[in-house]
């Protein structure tokens, strides 16, 4: 049977399971959007801006660990979409992006609302196809969510002209994908597993830095398994959290720019670094030079150009971690490592990089506790960027994977309500908590009304301190306390709110705290709390840029006192 | 530092080029030379990219490509046995007084002429790169007037076997035994 290319489109993505579609429509897409009630087992929500779209489509990717999807139209819609994109990418996110172009023959004559996005795309997707025949279509939307999720997941785009929708074509679903230029590495070299074991058998002071690759994987249980077998203590980067829990005897917590004092001492301790699922971020090994100086590194990742490309690795495994790991956890025998432990936790009682310090003000860092203490942990965090992030990353204890959603390779501020929004469709029944800042939150502030529209009851923490509190932090300490182009005056967040039809509360003294989680908690719908914070408080701990890991800038001991 | 060559087998599709050089560009790889043409094997075609970099950057730059969806296979033929060879077109002037000397020097070069005018020859010369500067210069004297020369291709001699695709062997890749180079080379590719 003949179908026009926006059928065989949908009939592809209902192929690949996609339920849900995060879009904006115009001009170009609209054959697409025309025929999509003949599909009603596609949802599609309306966002205000592209950028929404993309994010809220990475933030259902992360929480659901299923391929999330956004539709925007050509040009500006699709340079809309960039961001979001870019922060999927950097990520490591599954999400497929389609994009309309101008018909066929005003491609290349800068044609109205004409962008080249396939172009401007392609250094931040992981591949993206121009189809320029309908009876195209349904093999690359298969190829699309082939390469999207598997390997190293990444964001793929799909762009299409105006005519090729209204096209027909024979609609012929592909039974399976081939690539010949696309086969990821999946087991580990055994030999390589063999040596990896071994080192860490001998070793004394061994350490597990634990990526995204291994919630990804799915290898939370091997990661556990591998960390109790052997007593390696475990640290994670930003987004790994959540792949060990961090109630855990063996868990330091995050390491990096802002990682816990002792997380960032026992890597600077270790005699051995297994790093599994992880890019070594510069955000997570401070300066390279001075990362980890005592210890040999393990390797294990199922992107090859990730090997050797940051940081060297002695004992490289290209593979998936899960995979890896399995075959990993048979060779490493039982040990028992009581020194190396009780000396981490003795840095840890020397550095308490959690503590909370006494003060009748109202502190971020009390706020984001309270909202951990009253859902129990048992709740969706996604952040914004900036102070607000770290603090969702520090003082929420994560025990699940997929719990803490941060863009943190592009760190997009706006990111956090449009990817809460994503996250809540793709996981209805859970607590999502937005936590943003006063300056991010603006820049996709109008996605509120996608809340509303779709009824979604996400719980927002505005963390408000009238600054764009992160810029500030370091105009503070590294630019002599000059504040330009920082202090914000922002809008009334309860008012605005309210206008979108969202219930809302501010809060301004620290015994309004609990009472405001509970009353966000106990309603039906969308809440919004404006916490007014103190608007000079910082992020410790900290690794100065340039600094190397085990140069640690903590909050100043006046100011602590343990909890 | 050094020269390496590598060998691309790449998707004879559109874009393919622009993804490869969007890369060398993006990663901030310096590509020297890169010529492309059809294979043996329909709908795909074979990159000869010349790239100066230490080791470890090189190895870098390979695997950067292998990840390009377009790009069927990598290889680094630097270390291996291989006939490389560039070709160029070179104007020179030419009166009858010179000619003759011109003729002697490009037949010593196994070079030819390809087109004569009243006061300019065609040289079309193969060979490698040092070949190709060295009757450059002989004939610098006489007057160059334009030249046009193409990328490097290269090739390993038969005992290295030949670059090629093998079809639906899915672990192939990792089959393959590679010899190794640096220290930040990884045995299971």
């Amino acid at each position: 049977m003949k179908l026009t290319g926006a059928q065989i489109l949908c009939e592809s993505l209902i192929k690949e399971g996609v339920e849900v579609m995060f879009g904006f429509p115009g001009g170009a897409v609209l054959p697409f959007y025309d025929v999509l009630p003949d599909y009603p087992q596609l949802r599609h929500l309306l966002v205000r801006h592209e950028q929404g779209a993309a994010h809220a489509a990475d933030g259902y990717a992360r929480a659901s660990g299923r391929v999330g999807v956004c539709v925007a139209t050509s040009g500006p819609g699709g340079t809309n979409l960039v961001t979001g994109i870019a922060g999927a990418y950097l990520d490591s996110s599954p999400v497929v992006a389609i994009t309309g172009q101008v018909a066929r023959p005003f491609i290349g004559k800068d044609a109205f609302q004409e962008v080249d996005i396939t172009g401007i795309t392609l250094p931040i997707t992981k591949h993206n196809y121009l189809v320029m025949r309908a009876e195209d279509m349904a093999a690359v939307v298969n190829e699309a969510f082939h390469i999207a999720s598997t390997g190293r997941p990444g964001p793929i785009l799909i762009d299409i002209p105006r005519d090729v929708f209204i096209e027909e074509a024979e609609f012929r679903y592909p039974d399976k994908v081939n690539l010949r230029g696309y086969k990821p590495t999946i087991q580990g070299h055994p030999a390589q597993v063999k040596k990896a074991a071994k080192l860490i058998n001998e070793a004394k002071r061994p350490l597990i830095i634990a990526g995204r690759g291994v919630i990804i994987s799915g290898a939370c249980p091997q990661l556990k398994e591998l960390a109790e077998k052997g007593q390696i203590p475990v640290v994670t980067t930003l987004l790994g959290i959540g792949s060990f829990p961090q109630s855990h005897v063996l868990s330091l917590g995050m390491l990096g720019m802002h990682g816990m004092a002792h997380a960032n001492m026992a890597v600077n301790a270790a005699d051995l670094i297994v790093a599994i699922g992880m890019r070594f971020d510069d955000r997570a090994t401070a300066k390279v030079s001075g990362f980890a100086p005592h210890a040999q590194i393990i390797h294990i990742d199922i992107d090859p150009a990730e090997i050797g490309k940051n940081v060297r690795a002695d004992v490289p495994i290209v593979g998936d971690v899960k995979n890896v790991l399995e075959a990993l956890n048979e060779q490493v025998s039982p040990q028992n490592r009581v020194d190396w432990i009780s000396q981490i936790e003795e840095w840890q009682r020397e550095h308490p990089s959690t503590a909370i310090r006494e003060t009748e003000s109202l502190l971020p860092q009390y706020v984001v506790r309270q909202i951990h203490e009253i859902t129990r942990g048992n709740a969706i965090v996604v952040t914004g960027v900036g102070q607000n992030q770290m603090w969702a990353a520090h003082y929420f204890q994560y025990e699940r994977p997929n719990t803490l959603i941060s863009c943190g390779g592009l760190g997009p501020m706006g990111f956090e309500l449009p990817a809460a929004l994503g996250a809540k469709v793709a996981c209805p029944e859970e607590t999502v908590w937005c936590i943003a800042g006063d300056g991010g939150f603006q820049m996709t502030i109008q996605e509120l009304a996608t809340v509303v529209q779709e009824d979604l009851a996400l719980k927002i923490a505005i963390i408000n301190n009238r600054f764009l509190g992160m810029v500030r932090q370091w105009q503070q300490l590294f630019y002599r306390r000059r504040y330009v182009a920082t202090p914000l005056a922002g809008p009334d967040f309860v008012k605005v709110a309210e206008a979108y039809g969202i219930a809302a509360v501010k809060v301004t003294d620290r015994l309004q705290v609990i009472p405001a989680i509970e009353r966000a908690m106990e309603h039906q719908g969308p809440f919004l709390i404006d916490f007014v914070v103190e608007p000079e408080e910082n992020v410790y701990p900290m690794v100065p840029p340039g600094a190397a890991l085990a140069e640690i800038l903590e909050q100043p001991r006046e100011e602590v006192s343990a909890r | 530092m050094a020269k390496h060559t590598l060998i691309a087998l790449v998707e004879n599709k559109p874009g393919v080029l622009n993804r490869v050089a969007s890369l060398f560009r993006r990663r901030g790889f310096n590509i020297e030379s890169i010529a492309v043409g059809h294979t043996e094997m329909p709908g795909l075609s074979r990159m000869t990219i010349l790239v100066d970099g230490t080791a470890a950057a090189v190895e870098q730059v390979r695997k950067q490509l292998d990840k390009l969806i377009d790009v069927v296979k990598v290889t680094d033929i630097t270390d291996e046995s291989a006939v490389d060879r560039e070709l160029a077109l070179i104007k020179v002037r030419a009166n009858p007084a010179t000619r003759s000397e011109i003729i002697q020097i490009v037949d010593i070069f196994r070079a030819s002429i390809v087109d004569v005018a009243a006061d300019s020859l065609v040289v079309e010369v193969t060979g490698d790169e040092d070949k190709i500067d060295s009757l450059f210069h002989l004939l610098k004297g006489f007057g160059i007037k334009e030249i046009a020369r193409t990328g490097r291709i290269a090739m390993t001699r038969g005992a290295a076997g030949p670059i090629t695709v093998a079809e639906e062997k899915p672990q192939q890749k990792a089959a393959r035994p590679k010899k190794t180079k640096g220290a930040n080379e990884i045995s299971n590719l």
